[in-house]
């Protein structure tokens, strides 16, 4: 078989074989924007599959259709078709309290993502009231100190919070409803490298504590290489290879795209980009 | 020095504010030559505010301060504000973040390149054109007479950004200020965007300064690195021994940095002291 032939295959027979034990499973998922001959088609066919605690990262460049996978999982976007399945199960386009225990989503901008004239306590209660929790006192409490955050920050508004303690804030939100999946979209990307690692180490602590599954999609290689154990590379809408963090590292992608891609990362080579 | 462009010394920023004077830069002298210079910072370390001082740039209430600005043997402190227009774009020029935001989104492309050389130079209409076109397939966009008479809305990130090389070098300037270029494209495009830079200033036998908050990509890109905190340079150094650095908070910032080649189980968080901002400046002049 052709190498680019494999690669395409690769998608499918891995959601085939594992699609046992899977947490969350997307078949032949397509999501659409516009209509008429307006439509366009963002996601085309997609197949992935997220272990049990497992952490999945999708990588690919602005407009490739990986957030857009992300939001249509969440019920963000309603035009989609295709089968998303949590637990076996599939999820239907209209979502119900249920479905938000158990998967929440971070966004990738702090300072557009949280409400500038709400505090922190109200941001975090919230969801609690929604969804008739008690104890909501000891659970803000908790949360805080779960990110690193402390209880001085509770009363806070977001203009008084750093742009890492403002994710930290987020990522809070996202732990209330104590979810399985967590939905991570760019989630570091608005930060500064110290910031981003702290924010990083945070996420690797808290899937250890709350036995989380991560989906995560980003632009940057070396940030899904560091979090997650499998990657799917998406350009133009489509998977084009699922590989193993370990088949990253020693660099034996099989599309050329996911090749250059990598190469991008590891920073500016005279010789293989000033000939293109 | 006699292949110096640009040397700056004991320069200050500082922005007055209800609760007292915020210090952006804080005293720091740092020299250009015919070379590729990075300055690296984490946000609010002072970095773009030193590019904008050079080009005297800073509005108020923020003022600047400076012993010298010295280009080309000429203290750019004692320049005209008539004088510095003549500076400005001509031969000094400055490539901002976006393209979006530093194109004229009611004017061709084509009517600002062309504006952008004849306001410099004494050219015909005709050879502007035919410069700006010219210019257009240098930074390889593969159909100049297209773009030049599209709108800015109707590039994409890569193009725009091509499109604003093209403007700022067409008047063949001596020094370029490239505040963050590619920070806002995609990782591909990105590269094929610095190649493009890169090739065009080797050619020329210009000076770059490249203001970024990638350690990663200004120590592949550059020449020479400064390193900057809290409005002051931390340290500098060629850009092939960056991994020599002894800095902590530039070991600091290079073991945050997760890498594809050597996982580890956890990054190293940036303990920041507060010596380092009483620290005195390092002087970057060669």
């Amino acid at each position: 078989m052709p190498v680019s032939d494999s690669a395409l295959m690769e998608p499918k027979s891995l959601s085939a074989e594992t699609a046992a034990d899977a947490r969350l499973e997307i078949k032949n998922l397509n999501v659409y924007f516009g209509e008429g001959s307006e439509r366009f088609q963002a996601v085309k066919n997609v197949s992935v599959s997220v272990q049990q605690g497992g952490s999945f990262g999708i990588v690919g460049e602005s407009g490739s259709g990986k957030s857009t996978v992300l939001r249509a999982v969440c019920g963000l976007v309603e035009s989609w078709d295709g089968e998303i399945d949590i637990d076996g199960a599939p999820v239907s386009h209209k979502r119900n309290k249920a479905f938000a225990r158990k998967i929440q989503m971070v966004f990738q901008d702090p300072y557009a993502s949280l409400h500038p004239r709400h505090t922190v306590d109200r941001v975090l209660s919230e969801p609690l009231k929604l969804h008739g929790f008690d104890g909501i006192d000891g659970r803000v409490l908790r949360a805080l100190d779960d990110v690193g955050l402390g209880a001085d920050f509770r009363f806070r508004y977001p203009h008084q919070l750093s742009g890492g303690q403002r994710q930290r804030v987020a990522v809070a939100r996202a732990l209330m409803l104590e979810p399985e999946i967590l939905l991570l979209d760019e989630p570091t990307s608005a930060l500064d490298v110290s910031v981003q690692a702290e924010i990083l180490n945070l996420f690797a602590e808290l899937r250890k504590e709350h036995n989380l599954t991560y989906v995560m999609v980003t632009h940057d290689l070396a940030v899904v290489a560091h979090m997650c154990d499998e990657i799917a590379v998406m350009q133009f809408g489509e998977v084009v290879e699922v590989m193993d963090v370990d088949a990253m590292r020693n660099s034996t992608p099989k599309t050329a795209y996911t090749q250059e891609l990598l190469k991008a990362s590891m920073g500016y080579d005279a010789e293989f980009f000033g000939d293109s | 020095m006699s292949d110096t462009l640009l040397s700056v010394e004991d320069l200050w920023v500082r922005f007055p504010t209800r609760t007292g004077t915020v210090d952006a830069v804080r005293g720091i002298s740092f020299s250009v030559g015919r070379e590729r210079v990075g300055i690296v910072g984490e946000s609010g370390s002072g970095k773009s505010m030193t590019g904008r001082s050079i080009l005297r740039l800073i509005r108020a209430p923020g003022q600047m301060e400076a012993k010298s600005i010295t280009f080309n043997g000429d203290n750019l402190l004692e320049y005209s504000e008539r004088q510095m227009r003549k500076i400005r774009g001509h031969q000094i020029s400055m490539v901002m973040q976006d393209p979006k935001f530093s194109l004229n989104p009611v004017h061709s492309v084509g009517k600002q390149i062309c504006e952008a050389l004849r306001l410099h130079t004494k050219v015909s209409r005709k050879q502007a054109r035919q410069g700006a076109l010219e210019m257009l397939e240098a930074v390889q966009i593969r159909n100049p007479e297209r773009v030049f008479r599209s709108y800015p809305h109707e590039l994409s990130g890569g193009m725009g950004q091509r499109v604003m090389i093209a403007m700022m070098l067409i008047t063949d300037p001596q020094l370029l200020i490239a505040d963050e270029p590619t920070s806002a494209l995609d990782v591909t495009v990105q590269m094929k965007v610095l190649a493009i830079m890169d090739k065009l200033v080797q050619e020329r036998g210009m000076g770059l300064i490249f203001i970024s908050h990638d350690l990663n990509l200004v120590s592949s890109f550059c020449d020479r690195i400064i390193i900057m905190y809290a409005g002051r340079i931390v340290e500098t150094c060629r850009a092939s021994e960056l991994h020599k650095a002894t800095h902590p908070y530039t070991r600091g910032l290079l073991n945050a940095l997760p890498r594809i080649e050597e996982p580890k189980g956890r990054l190293e968080a940036l303990q920041r002291q507060d010596s380092w901002k009483q620290e005195a400046s390092v002087d970057a002049r060669v």
